[in-house]
Parts: C-alpha cells; structure tokens; sequence
C-alpha cells in the first residue's frame, strides 16, 4: 500500500516535468522575452533601452538556458530557465507585473475560491445524484421520460445564460439577494447563495444524466436480479445494492476535481465579483501577465495530479476489490 | 394442492405492432420433495419460464396468459409487495453465472444476513443461522467475512444456494446452476443440491441443456422446444424409450466413445427465430418422420402413456411404413503409424511475470504452462483435457507464437518456430491455423465472409489471383457446408455453428497441415456441435489435417481424439491412447475428471483444498492417494505400461 | 461586379471536412452494416427533425463561408483593383441588413433610437428626444400603424415560406417518380407510405424551417427584427454571421484533433508496453494542465506572435480567421486526450478479440490488422464522441470570448454578442435582445446537437439502446 503511493508520487514528477517544460517553450522560447516587453510597453514606447529597462524591472534579464558571464555553477543556474521555470517546483512563483507577490496573493485569494467552490461541489453532487435515483426509480415511465428532456434542455443552456438569468432576476428583480460582491464570514453568506445555485444548477443536466447511465448500467448486472430474487423490496435494491456499487465511479470520478475547487470558477468569480484565484487568473490573463498565468498553469497541474492520487486512494477506499488485492 | 402447478405460461415481448412469445403454453408440475429439469437447447425459452415463476422477466417482456400456484398461493395474481415475500422465501432461485450473480462489494455473510432479514426475524441469532447456512453448503465458516472476488467459482455458487437458502424455500429454481463451472466442481455442487433437496424436503426445479445432468437429478424431465413443452415423463421412462422425435435426436446426435466410428447423427437446419409463424408441429422442418399432417395441424401434448405426455402426432397416429434413417457408417480413421511426427513440442513454457512493490519488479512468475512435451502426428488427433485455467488455451498460443513461449521449443514438420525471423514465422503460419471457442468473437463484424476468407490467403498465398481466391472461397464455403452466396453476407446474418464453420474454412484456406482447435465446441448446442465435429472428421480423412484439440468435454474427447493428454496446472500429468485412457486412467487426476463426469449417478466426490502446494506434487492437495513424497518432489512424466504419467504412484 | 476569390484558412478546412463527409456518406451507402444505424436514425423523429435544423445551420454557415473580395469601383481602363474588404456570399443575400446602420442601440421592431439625441427641430430649435431610426421602420409614414404593417408583412412572408415549401414537396415527389413509376403514384406514396415517415418528417421540419425562415427575412428588410446593438449594427445579422464561428469552432477542433486521437489511442491501446507508456505520459500531462489555462497561455502567445509579425497578414479577416483556427487547434489539443484515452481503452479489449488473434495467426502485418480490424470496429465510438463534443465546444466558445481568450474581438460571434451586452446589464432600462439572440441561437443548436447525438448513440452503441 505505502509502495503504491508512493509509486504514485514518484510517477508524478515526470509529469510536472513536462508540463514545466511546455509552459517554458511556450513563455519564452515561442515569444521572447522582447516580445512581452513590447506588448507591455506598447507600440509607441518600444525603443532597445525601454525593453532593456523592462527586462530588467521584471527579472527577464538572463540568457534562457546557459549564462556565459557567470562563473562555475552560475553559467546553469543564474538563467531565466531556473529562475521563472525550475523554481515553480518550489512554490516559488516570483511576482506579478504590478510587483506583488503570486504567493502571497494566492494564499489570501483561495478562501474566497474554496467559499463558493466547496459547497458548490457538496451540494452539487448531492442534488445530482438525487435527481439521477429519482429518474431510475421511475425508469420507463413518462416521469423518467421528462426528466431526461429537462436534463437535455440544461444541458443545451450556455452556462453564461444561468449567471445572468440569476443576477437578474433574483438579485435585479426579486431583490433576494445581491447582484455581485464579496464578503469574508458569515455575513458574507447573502453574496455566496447566488454564485452557489448558479454553480450547481449549470452542471445538473449533464451530471445527473452521467450518472443515470451508470445507475441503469448497474441495474441490469445479475447481482441486481439476485437481490430481487432474495425478495428484497425494490427500494433496499435500489439504495444497497445499485447505489452502492455505483457510487464507487461516482465518487472516484468527484475526487479528482477536489484538488482543484482551490482554484476556483474563473467565470462564476468574475461575474460575481468574488476575490478569488478565478477572477485573479482572468485578471491576468486580460491583463496578459504572463507570470501569474505561469503560476497558475504549474499549480493547476500539481492539484490535478493529487486529485489522480487521491482517486487512487479513494478506490482502494471504497472497493474492497482493490483494497484487498 | 402441493408443490407448483404452472398451467399455459405465456411470455411475450412487445416487438413495434408484433408480439413475439418466446415462451408460449408450457405447462409443468413439481411435486413436493421432486426434481423436476426442464431440458433444452438455447433460445427454447427455459430461462425465461423459471424467471417468469420468479415474476423477475427482464424489462419488455411480459407474462400474458397462464396461472400458477405454489402451495397454495397464485403467484401471477399477487401484488408486487407480497410477491417480495415469496420471493426468496417459498420461492427461489440460483443463476447460472456465480461470477456475475453476487454483488461484488458486499460480504458474503452480508448478503445472506439481507435474506434473513427479509424472511425470518432471527435479530441476535443471525449470525448462528448464517455459520449453519454456510456449513450446510460445504463452506468454512471463516468465509463470511470474505468478499466475492477472494472465492473460486464453485465457492461463489455454494455462497449463493447459503444466500437462497435463508429463506427456507419449497421450490429452488437453478438456472444451468453448473454450465459455467469445471466438471469437477459441476458434480459437487449438483451432488450438494440433491443432498440439500432431500434433506430440506425441498421441490427443485432444474433448467439445464445437458441430458446427462438431467438424468443424474431429475425425478422427471421435460424437454422445450420453441417455446414449448415438447415431451413431459418421468425420468426413466424418457431415457429408456424418448418418444418424440426432437428428443430422440438430443440422444442420437451425442458423442460418445460407443459412437467412435459413427458419424453423428444431426439436426438438419436451425432452430426457428422468435416471431416465426407455424401453422403446424414447431419441429415439422426438420423432422425426418414429419408428413403432411404435420405441416398443417399443431399437435397438442397428447398422453402417451399415465405421465408420459408427447407433443406429436406420431403418438395417436401410427405411421407405417416410416424406417429409421440409417447414418452412413463411417469407418475409423487412424493415423498412419510409420509418419514421423508432424508437431514437436519440448520442455515448452510459458510464465507471465509477477510485478510486485515500488519498481513494479519481477518477484515472480505465473506459470501458465510449465515444461509441456508432446508429438503429433500427421492425420492424427491429441486431445488437450484440463480444467479451466490449466494452462490448455495459453499453451495452444505459446506454440503458435502468438505469446512469445519463455521456454522450450516447438518443431512443425522438421523447422523449428521458435528460431524463424518474422518473415519466415509469417510463411511458416500457413501450415498451422486455429480455431477458436467463441463462434461470436471469431469473425470481424464488419467484414463480409468472403473478405475473411481472403484475409489468410492474401497474406500468406500471395501467388493467388484475384478469381483464384473466389473461386477458393466459393470451394470452401462448400466444403464446410455453407453456400456461395454467404461469401457476400455479414457474420451477423449466421448462427453460431455456421460461424463455426466459417471459421473453419477460414483456417482451410491456407492449407494448414496442423489446426488447433481450441474447444470449438462448447459455446455451441449438441445439435450443432455434432455436425461441427462431423465435419473436423470429414476433413481430417480428406487432407490428413493433425489436430490438436483442446477440450474440457471428455465425451466429445472420447468421440474423436487419438490419443489424450491431461493437463493440471500448467503441465502434462497423463498421456496415452485415447481409449486405454478413458478405461483405465491412471493419474489420481484423470480419475477424478472421468468420475465426476455427469450420467453416472451422482458419485462421491471428496472435496479437497483448492489451495495448491508450492513444493511437491501440485495436484496432492487434491489428491486421495496422497503420499509423503507428494509432498516432497514434482513427479516427472515417466512412461508407465504404454503411456506417460507424472505420479509418484507408477513407476 | 467583378470580385476575385478568397480562401480563408478556415474555408479550407471546412471544404476538407465537406469533402470527407461527403466520402463517407458515400462509403456508408455503398455498405450494408454501415447503413443498418443511419436508417435507425431516421427511423427516430427526434434524429430526423434535429438533422434538418441542423442542416439548416450548416447552409448558412456553408454561405458565409464562400468568401471573396470585391472590385474597387475604378476607373475604365486601369487594372482591376480588390479592396481589402472580405465579403461571404451571405453577405451579399443579406446586403439590406448589413448595410442598413443605426447610430447605436434600438429595441426590436423599434422605430425609435434607445437613447435620446439633440434634435434640430424644423423651426431651428432643438430638443432632446429619441430619434427616428434611420432604416427600421422608415416606411412607415404613421407609428401607429406598425403592428397592422408587421402583421401583414409576415403574413407575407408567410405565404414566401409556404410556396417555398411547397416546391420541395414537389421537388421530392418528382425524384422518386422514376422509382413509384409516375408522378401521383410517388406522391401517394410520400403522404401515405410508412417507409416514407422518415422523409415526411423531414419535409414537414423543413417547411416549418422555410416558413419561419421566409416571414423573419420579410421582416427584417424593413425592420431591426432582433434590434441593434451599440453601433447600430443590425443583432439579427450579426447572429446569422455568428452562426459560421460556432460551427467551425465545433467542428474544425474535430478534424484537426481526430487524426492525432485515433492514431494515439489506437496505437496505446494495440502495441501496448513502452508505446502505450510514452502516449499515456503525453496525454496525462496535457490533461494535467487546467484547459482554460492552456488555451489562455497558447492564445496569449498567439496574440503577441500576430502582433509582433503584422507584415504577415493583408487583411483583418485573414488576420481574425487565423486566430479561429489557432484557436481550434488548440482546443483540439486539450480535448483529444478524453477520445484517445477511450480508444486506448477499447482497442485494448479488441485486441485480445479473437478475430484479431485469428489475423495475427496469419501473420497479417500490424498495420493492416490496425485499419481493417480495429478501425472499422471503433468508428462507433469516434462518430459518437464527436457529436457530442460538437455542443460542448460551441459553449466553450462563449465562454472563452468572455475570458478574452476566445475568437478574435472583431468576429462576429455568440461570445462575443454575450461579452459586449454584458457590460449593458447594469443600464436601465436593459438592453437585452443582444443577449437574448445570442442565446437563442445557440440553444436552438446546441438542443439540435444534443439531441441528435442522442439518437446517433442511441442507433450506434447496442448497450445503450432502448434506455433514453
């Protein structure tokens, strides 16, 4: 079990690697240093000492890969490639463009995130696969019928209709709560509720009917009919036997997402307001500052790989199958 | 009114306008305390008549018609919520795939703790009940705590009959409650349902396709056919004197040592598609004593004699002048003596590696096969006998390096295989081809027959022309029995033993010399399979073909194979002459399979550990006349009187 | 006029695409087992219905696609000369709403300005009010009459539709009369005939389309059917051109990432061991990085190559289209992984299929086993997938235009519609056609797409049939 994690773990690092790598060809070796530098500068200022200065403000200012000037280990490690690609290993993501640190910012901007995320996935989940057992206990029937055309039709709807069908006419309209805005602890509540039923309302129609497939999958397996045939009522069916085993997909599938609810909704948190790593990473990317998406792409992959580690553990969790083996 | 009364069951499935009844009027009687076995080939509609008694028909099907009464209680008329409590309780019911039918997250003691809960209020005393339950089916009392994936198969099935027991039913269904386990698990599991009917007082229903199983368990049988009962007696009355036709040609088409020299005998045709409208007797197409009568009046079940009921006009109308066809005798093939041997094989392994820890490094092997050495000669058929996981299927790929062997070599006609580069393995596979055992997984959906004929010969006969190659299909479409018009068809539109036989024919066009079959058979009714195995015959006397066949069915084995090898855990324990080993076996092993083989009676089987010795003789867990150096050192297969045996007993 | 062809990127590999549809519409026809799930298609009224809406949106897109540019009014006897102004065939049928510009917004069906102007009074004074809108509703001598005039105009317009309509019920009677053996014979046989349903349906659709389609274009020649928007272009005219973007972001991603998830998955899945390993890395690692973030970080970059490089690009629509179809591309690059890890998945249960071992036994080359038994036997799973990936990507496309990182400002598309109106919300009273077109004709195709898929699925995946 301890060899397997860490297996995990050790598999793991290759990928990062990777997408270090990736993220590097594509900041600095596609577009040079100079081009950021002119972007930022715009066309009128663009003069060799202006993108010089720029350079140096910002750190830009080494080779990519190898330092001729310095001595010794410095010709390696004194490059733009250590400093702004092998130091996100550490967490050490440098500073923004407007000079504050990425750290400190992510820090303080993921409670916010994990405010309106959390719930979101909790409640979500639950209302999901509600509706999924409600649809399979009355499969074939007309009522399962229209749930699955409800389910379509919230699928066909942009997610950007939900935000602002929501802003309007419970916060414009119905007065229930406020448009937008952001609050820390409980009285910041009011300004959670609407981002959260937004959330969980735009992924009801694909997940509920995901997860009625894997119901109905379940309920036709023989073990079904052997529990039917053992006189068990349709109900004690439903509920031990095919939620059960479907649950080990669903719940496995949820992990993976749990790592990365830090990040946040980069949509919800715009259009809400909320001071999140969301609305931070769409600042950014308006803003086209290239270090706070560098940062954001590298930790984005390390949450993603935890949460493959946590769907791991959470199988040899809940399926005894793989626990036992 | 005693036991269960079913009277003019009808099942149908809503098809667009149509509605199709694949079961259609059966009627039965099961007394209390009596073994009842509804026989029949597949689609006859068996299964779908003991899960209409459990009122648990799969969605689309319906009961329309009939009635019937358990002791008492009309099971179509309950409501559903009462019908809970029958089922399980008075009335329950075990399946055919124990691999598939328990839930594979939850333990075994919780799933039978579910059944008692349902029907007897035991509360503290559960736990007692289940270790009873537990021990009444031959397992260890420790196996409660166990989930599904940790017991073998057989185990699994007595976890079932523990879970259906709970409920103390009068009637326990078993749908083919043996098909899917090895012959010797069959005859202990089918051994426990008859001491458990006895002793429970219980009534059985048992749905099975296979006559000898039938004969073992069954107070009386009665045989389906197209959705009907087609004959209904006691048991020894049917085996003695089977009256209607259909079931007089389930006898005649089965394959046996007696019949060595016989062709089967057959069915010609195949079983009409639900939906078919028959104006007259359902069997009249393919019966050989049908007349005009037949074609045009349905034939009720008459009573041929008390308890003896037949669904033919033959047992009111007296036929004269009607022989018996006479089968074309066929006289034995034998192999011609003085060939050297076509097929080599030595010392021949396979171990798939074992991964374990932090580096996924090699702790150890599994060893499929283990040391294999036979021959086989031209014209000649080796059976390969084992039970399932023995190593039978991996060793028929490892010689055709279609896995890679660890060890050992393989010889065909004087090359070896496993020293040819590619491109000479490549030209080398047109003298040995196989045939597989699932006739479904064998052809390429999406390829008509004839461009699956053309595949081998494309890549290996690359001298043929393009009509050549037509022209070979059409030749080998005929050989097989087939038209030249199923050249244009898509596999879907044949039935499983014609794909068998495309199959075939698709090994024939390359002119193999050595065809592997590996139990081509067994996915196939009896009817079929005895016109496949005909075939294999006719072809190995036309061409001189080496077979070698691989087999769990000792009867068919019987029928055909020249000589035998028994395999037990990845190595050759017995071979010899077919017929001296089938008399007289001499490995423990070899006795235990040709014992517990169905038709017999219901012999005592000891039941031995399923675990397996690391050191020593594998099989001396198992084994009765087990002794020290059993468990010492692994016998070697030494000749002995004519044969090889790998036991410390000879030699 | 004189005008000289243009062949955007885009356009090219739309006619690519077309061109392979048409291939395989050709191949299927020509194989029975590859025909048995289309008729189940069309045996479903959902499948039939949804297709003809869908193809409905395809014309248009299709139109917009066949781009030229015109002559520059010039002088006799000097050199033609081209503008730089890209123009589609659409444009050309749609000239009336496209040149007909307000100043800035009005409501739908409005005659007046939504925003109140100085207005010279004919006495010389001024005052403030709303102004007449200089194209919509002009004809109009008298504002009260406006709702008998839209009626009888659509009533028109509706009658356009029902001739239109007709003709293709001719149309299809006609082509089977050789077949029914005379003309009233073959129309017996389109109304009555149980094997026609499925052309009924979809002529019945198509009429609707044609009706519908028939009474908004009378409209909208002398009305702003759908409004205007900030600068007073006509929102039912930005929505038809919008229609050509959602498409191709819906379906070029498809055919640029397919080539790579089929070759990938397969190959994983067949040969297995260090092959299986090294696609299996790419794929995880990819996956690993969050999806908006990777189109952001390779958009961004993209951006600042187009800026840097200006000299590359002649006109602002070759400009804007290569950000479509870079966008595209990189979409496919993060959404190939979900297909090929399925692939991988299927073609290792296929390969131990024994049909395939048959092959091997052989000694049929690997690649022939790949595309003759492999192939063939996951086309299933690659027609189905993409269907339904075709919705989800023409939601990502708003999506993305909001974060900014979507198709170029200057293209006329949803996401775009939805990103300029949004910042209209907060005025009072709302402007909200913009954002009510943009969305409804994304959800009249993104329903049509689901749905559609719906019915491929539920005709080409044998376990899923008969549960939805």
């Amino acid at each position: 079990m301890l060899a397997y994690i860490v297996r995990r773990i050790l598999y793991a690092i290759p990928i990062l690697i990777g997408v270090n790598l990736l993220t590097f060809a594509l900041f600095f070796v596609v577009n040079t240093p100079d081009d950021m530098a002119r972007i930022h500068l715009g066309a009128k200022h663009v003069t060799p000492e202006a993108i010089e200065r720029w350079k140096t403000e910002h750190g830009y200012d080494k080779p990519l890969f190898f330092n001729q000037v310095e001595q010794g280990v410095g010709k390696v490690s004194d490059t733009l490639f250590v400093d702004k690609s092998l130091k996100l290993f550490a967490f050490s993501f440098g500073q923004a463009d407007d000079g504050r640190d990425i750290a400190r910012e992510i820090g303080v901007r993921m409670w916010p995130s994990l405010a309106i995320a959390l719930p979101t996935f909790l409640v979500g989940l639950m209302a999901y696969i509600s509706f999924a057992l409600v649809m399979v206990f009355f499969r074939a029937t007309y009522l399962d019928f229209a749930g699955v055309v409800v389910c379509v039709v919230l699928m066909s709807i942009s997610g950007l209709f939900y935000i602002i069908g929501g802003q309007y006419l419970l916060g414009k309209l119905w007065h229930w709560v406020p448009v937008s805005g952001y609050e820390p602890g409980w009285v910041g509540i009011k300004f959670l509720l609407l981002p959260i039923l937004v959330g969980v309302v735009s992924g009801l129609g694909d997940s509920s009917r995901f997860y009625r497939t894997l119901f109905l999958e379940e309920i036709h397996k023989d073990y079904v009919r052997t529990a039917r045939a053992k006189g068990l009522s349709e109900r004690a069916v439903l509920f031990r036997h095919v939620l059960g085993n479907a649950m080990i997909p669903i719940l496995t599938g949820a992990v993976v997402v749990i790592p990365r609810l830090f990040l946040g909704s980069l949509i919800l948190e715009s259009f809400f307001g909320i001071p999140g790593l969301g609305s931070y990473t769409i600042d950014a990317i308006q803003a086209q500052d290239f270090a706070i998406v560098r940062a954001m792409v590298f930790l984005g992959s390390v949450l993603y790989i935890l949460g493959l580690l946590l769907t791991d553990l959470s199988y040899t969790a809940v399926d005894p199958r793989v626990r036992l083996e | 009114m005693n036991g269960l009364a079913l009277h003019d069951l009808r099942v149908e499935i809503a098809a667009g306008e149509r509605r199709l009844a694949p079961v259609d009027g059966v009627s039965l009687a099961i007394g209390p305390r009596e073994c009842v076995a509804l026989l029949g080939e597949s689609g006859c509609g068996k299964s779908l008549t003991a899960l209409a008694l459990m009122r648990l028909l799969p969605e689309g099907l319906a009961i329309t018609g009939g009635e019937a009464n358990l002791n008492g209680i009309d099971l179509f008329a309950l409501p559903e919520r009462a019908m809970q409590r029958v089922r399980g309780g008075r009335l329950a019911m075990i399946f055919q795939e124990p691999m598939l039918s328990l839930n594979p997250v939850l333990t075994i003691a919780q799933q039978i703790a579910e059944a008692l809960s349902v029907h007897r209020s035991l509360k503290g005393a559960a736990a007692a009940e289940i270790q009873r339950l537990l021990l009444a089916v031959g397992l260890p009392v420790d196996l409660a705590a166990s989930y599904p994936f940790q017991l073998s198969g057989g185990q699994r099935q007595r976890a079932l009959i523990a879970t259906m027991l709970a409920g103390e039913p009068q009637l326990l269904i078993a749908d083919e409650p043996t098909t899917a386990l090895d012959v010797t698990v069959q005859a202990q599991i089918l051994r426990l349902l008859k001491q458990l009917q006895v002793e429970q007082g219980m009534s059985l229903l048992l749905i099975t396709h296979d006559l000898d199983v039938a004969r073992d368990m069954a107070d009386r049988v009665a045989i389906m056919y197209a959705g009907e009962v087609v004959e209904w007696a006691a048991r020894e009355a049917l085996y003695e004197q089977p009256f209607h036709p259909y079931t007089q040609k389930l006898f005649s088409v089965l394959p046996s040592t007696r019949r060595r020299g016989e062709r089967l005998d057959h069915i010609p045709g195949n079983v009409p598609p639900l939906g078919t409208v028959f104006p007259g007797c359902r069997f009249q197409e393919r019966c050989a004593q049908a007349w005009d009568r037949c074609r045009h009046e349905a034939p009720a079940l008459y009573e041929l004699r008390p308890g003896h009921r037949v669904r033919c006009h033959l047992a009111v109308e007296a036929r004269p002048g009607l022989s018996r066809p006479n089968l074309p005798q066929s006289s034995e093939v034998e192999p011609p003596a003085d060939q050297p041997a076509l097929l080599q094989v030595q010392d021949l392994a396979v171990h798939f590696p074992i991964r374990r820890g932090l580096f996924r490094r090699t702790v150890g092997a599994v060893k499929a096969v283990d040391g294999v050495s036979f021959e086989i000669r031209t014209g000649e058929t080796l059976a390969l006998v084992g039970e399932s996981g023995c190593g039978k299927s991996t060793l028929a790929r490892g010689i055709l390096r279609l896995i890679e062997p660890t060890a050992g070599s393989v010889w065909l006609a004087g090359m070896e295989i496993g020293r040819l580069d590619s491109e000479a393995l490549r030209r080398k596979r047109a003298e040995m081809q196989i045939v597989f055992q699932d006739p479904f997984a064998s052809l390429n959906p999406r390829m008509r027959v004839g461009d699956v004929l053309e595949e081998g010969m494309q890549a290996l006969r690359p001298e043929l022309g393009r009509a050549e190659r037509k022209a070979l299909v059409v030749r080998l479409l005929g050989q097989v029995g087939l038209d030249a018009s199923a050249a244009l068809r898509y596999p879907h539109a044949f039935s499983g033993g014609q794909r068998q036989r495309i199959a075939i024919a698709r090994a024939l066009a390359v002119e193999p010399k050595l065809l592997i079959c590996d139990e081509p058979t067994s996915a196939l009714d009896v009817s079929v399979q005895a016109q496949i195995l005909n075939l294999l015959k006719d072809l190995q006397r036309e061409h001189g073909l080496a077979y070698l066949f691989i087999s769990h069915n000792l009867s068919v084995v019987a029928y055909l194979a020249h000589r035998v090898a028994v395999m037990y855990r990845g190595r050759i324990v017995e071979e010899g002459a077919a017929p001296s080993i089938l008399s007289q076996p001499l490995h423990p092993y070899t006795r235990l399979l040709l014992a517990s083989a169905p038709g017999q009676g219901l012999p005592q089987i000891a039941v031995f550990s399923e675990k397996f010795a690391q050191l020593g003789c594998p099989f001396a867990p198992r084994c009765g006349d087990v002794q020290p150096i059993c468990a010492e050192r692994n016998p070697s297969l030494d000749t002995w009187q004519g044969r090889r045996v790998a036991c410390h007993l000879y030699g | 006029m004189s005008f000289r062809p243009e062949i955007l990127w885009s356009d090219a590999l739309l006619f690519l695409l077309l061109a392979a549809v048409l291939a395989f519409v050709l191949h299927v026809r020509r194989h029975e087992h590859l025909r048995a799930p289309w008729l189940r298609v069309a045996q479903s009224r959902m499948g039939v219905v949804t297709a003809v809406i869908l193809a409905g949106y395809a014309a248009i897109g299709v139109l917009d696609s066949l781009h030229f540019r015109p002559a520059l009014p010039v002088a006799a006897r000097e050199p033609v000369q081209y503008g730089n102004e890209v123009l589609s065939v659409l444009d050309v049928l749609a000239e009336p709403l496209r040149l007909r510009v307000e100043t800035t917004y009005s409501e739908p069906f409005a005659l007046h300005l939504y925003a109140k102007e100085n207005l010279s009074l004919p006495d010389g004074g001024q005052m403030r009010d709303y102004p007449r809108l200089k194209y919509g509703g002009a004809h109009l001598a008298d504002t009260a009459g406006r709702a008998g005039d839209i009626a009888w105009r659509a009533a028109v317009g509706v009658l356009w539709g029902a001739g239109l309509a007709f003709g293709f019920w001719l149309l299809a009677a006609l082509s089977q009369a050789w077949r029914a053996r005379g003309f009233v014979p073959a129309i017996t046989q389109l109304l009555r005939a149980p094997e026609a349903a499925a052309w009924r349906t979809a002529l019945v659709t198509l009429s609707l389309l044609l009706v519908l389609g028939s009474v908004l274009g009378r409209l909208s020649l002398d009305y702003h059917i759908l409004g205007t928007d900030k600068v007073g272009q006509d929102v039912f005219y930005l929505s038809l051109k919008s229609i050509r973007t959602g498409l191709l972001i819906g379906t070029l991603t498809t055919l640029i990432m397919l080539p790579f998830a089929l070759f990938l998955g397969v190959a994983a899945g067949y040969y297995g061991g260090r092959v299986d390993d090294v696609i299996q890395y790419v794929y995880t690692t990819l996956n690993s990085i969050p999806g908006v973030l990777l189109i952001a970080a390779a958009v961004l970059v993209a951006q600042v190559y187009v800026e840097t490089h200006p000299e590359l690009f002649d006109t602002a629509a070759a400009r804007s289209d290569l950000r479509l179809v870079f966008l595209c591309g990189i979409l496919g690059v993060t959404s190939w992984t979900g297909l090929a890890r399925l692939l991988r998945g299927e073609t290792l249960k296929l390969r131990e299929l024994e049909y395939i071992q048959a092959a091997r036994a052989f000694g049929v080359a690997n690649l022939r086993i790949l595309s003759r038994h492999i192939l063939p036997n996951v086309s299933h799973l690659v027609l189905i997938t993409v269907v339904i990936d075709f919705s989800g990507l023409v939601l990502a496309e708003a999506v993305l235009s909001y974060v900014g990182v979507g198709v170029d400002p200057t293209m006329a598309s949803w996401g775009n519609m939805i990103n300029g109106a949004r910042l209209e919300l907060a005025r009072e009273p709302m402007v909200w056609w913009q954002l009510a077109a943009a969305f409804l004709f994304m959800f009249v195709l993104v329903l049509s797409a689901n749905l559609f898929a719906d019915s491929v699925r539920d005709a080409f995946d044998p376990r899923a049939g008969g549960r939805a």
